[in-house]
């Protein structure tokens, strides 16, 4: 008897929203009322506690994807190898010229750039700055990125010119008995 | 975390024996910045002393957050109309001028609207709120609905309101005798009794006819 008091019209329905005064369905109701519900959860009223909360949790999300990568970074295992992969003979390029290869299998093209009588150099081939090819400009000393006339040094893989900042990541090469070996790839630095 | 479903609140006025610790214990509550929520009505000071405690009995269907122009009235999950958020609150006292129980108060000096949270950050543990712990005589009451049956077999609790056409529901339960006729405390017809608020209404309601000892 004493439970049927709270019964006089029916169960509380909190979940359902705002009960209006006049009883009638939400769905007959002015739409201010909709827009504006009384009930917290409904309301979406986000309290300071929560909006901290948030902050505080997603900061520190940031923070430890940051110190992943730095973790990730310090501890990268090198594909170095003494032995390497050959890409080229020596004697398969002239002074200035290049050639194309992938290093280690299925990477992105390096080109391989034969800067002297017995050096070479090798480097992404990606532009640091969006990705485009870069081409030799041999008789400058440099890489051309055309997209966006980037410039880098042929020597050190370092930007010179343009838009980018990184230098192009170098592949490491040995020369031995005719033929130009790749043993590792260094990171891009700037 | 919501207060819990088997706690309710119970005024038994008849018990009031208007010590005020009610009105001393509020202020001390954290989420009441210092202030007292509730009022302490004397139901007709120049010829009784009864008083009556009013603390908020968080309608189902809230008048004060209905009028609220700001939408800064907001009611919890367990049915607890809060305090006016203070980022949204104009201070425009729509919400204390509209309450038929006359709970909001306006804190003019933070511009902020303040009501009576039922102790949010006690009630929402499962303690007691300030009033109902002090409370001597515990005309303010906090405890499960068969604890009340047992300690008051007098008394019945009601939960519905009627002011004129409007009635209210509340979760808050106010206690009546048990053999009361009826379900729904008629808050309005107290107006045309004789002896309360008898001097001031029946200039105002001319048609009421005269009552008692006048």
């Amino acid at each position: 008897m004493i439970q049927s008091q709270r019964g006089v019209e029916g169960p509380r329905d909190l979940d359902h929203g705002t009960v209006p005064p006049d009883g009638r369905p939400l769905a007959d109701q002015p739409k201010w009322r909709q827009d504006f519900p009384i009930d917290w959860a409904q309301d979406e009223y986000v309290s300071r506690r929560e909006l901290v909360k948030f902050m505080v949790l997603t900061s520190g999300a940031l923070a430890a994807g940051q110190l992943w990568i730095v973790l990730k970074s310090l501890f990268r295992q090198s594909p170095a190898s003494a032995v390497g992969t050959p890409i080229a003979r020596v004697d398969e390029l002239v002074v200035g010229g290049a050639k194309t290869f992938t290093y280690p299998e299925g990477s992105t093209p390096r080109l391989l750039v034969r800067t002297g009588a017995a050096t070479f150099v090798a480097y992404d081939q990606q532009c640091t700055h969006l990705l485009c090819p870069v081409v030799p400009a041999f008789e400058v000393g440099r890489l051309h990125c055309p997209c966006h006339n980037g410039w880098f040094d042929l020597e050190t893989g370092r930007p010179v010119a343009g838009p980018p900042q990184r230098a192009l990541p170098r592949v490491l090469l040995q020369v031995r008995n005719g033929t130009v070996y790749a043993t590792g790839v260094e990171d891009s630095k700037t | 975390m919501p207060v819990p479903d088997a706690l309710e609140f119970f005024i038994d006025p008849g018990r009031c024996i208007g010590c005020q610790a009610c009105i001393q214990a509020c202020t001390e509550c954290d989420t009441h910045k210092g202030q007292s929520m509730i009022q302490l009505d004397y139901v007709d000071r120049a010829h009784s002393t009864q008083t009556v405690p009013v603390v908020c009995l968080h309608c189902d269907s809230p008048t004060c957050a209905e009028v609220c122009p700001a939408d800064a009235i907001k009611r919890t999950e367990d049915g607890i109309v809060q305090t006016a958020r203070k980022p949204r609150c104009i201070a425009c006292n729509n919400c204390v001028l509209a309450c038929p129980f006359g709970v909001p108060k306006m804190q003019t000096k933070m511009n902020l609207m303040m009501k009576c949270d039922m102790c949010y950050d006690r009630t929402s543990v499962g303690l007691k709120p300030w009033c109902a712990s002090v409370c001597p005589s515990q005309a303010l009451a906090f405890g499960t609905r068969e604890e009340m049956a047992r300690l008051r077999p007098q008394a019945k609790p009601v939960n519905t309101f009627r002011f004129g056409l409007q009635t209210i529901r509340t979760k808050v339960n106010i206690m009546v005798p048990r053999d009361a006729s009826s379900d729904i405390v008629d808050v309005t017809a107290a107006m045309h009794e004789p002896t309360i608020g008898h001097e001031i209404l029946d200039d105002v309601f001319l048609g009421v006819p005269d009552g008692g000892d006048a």
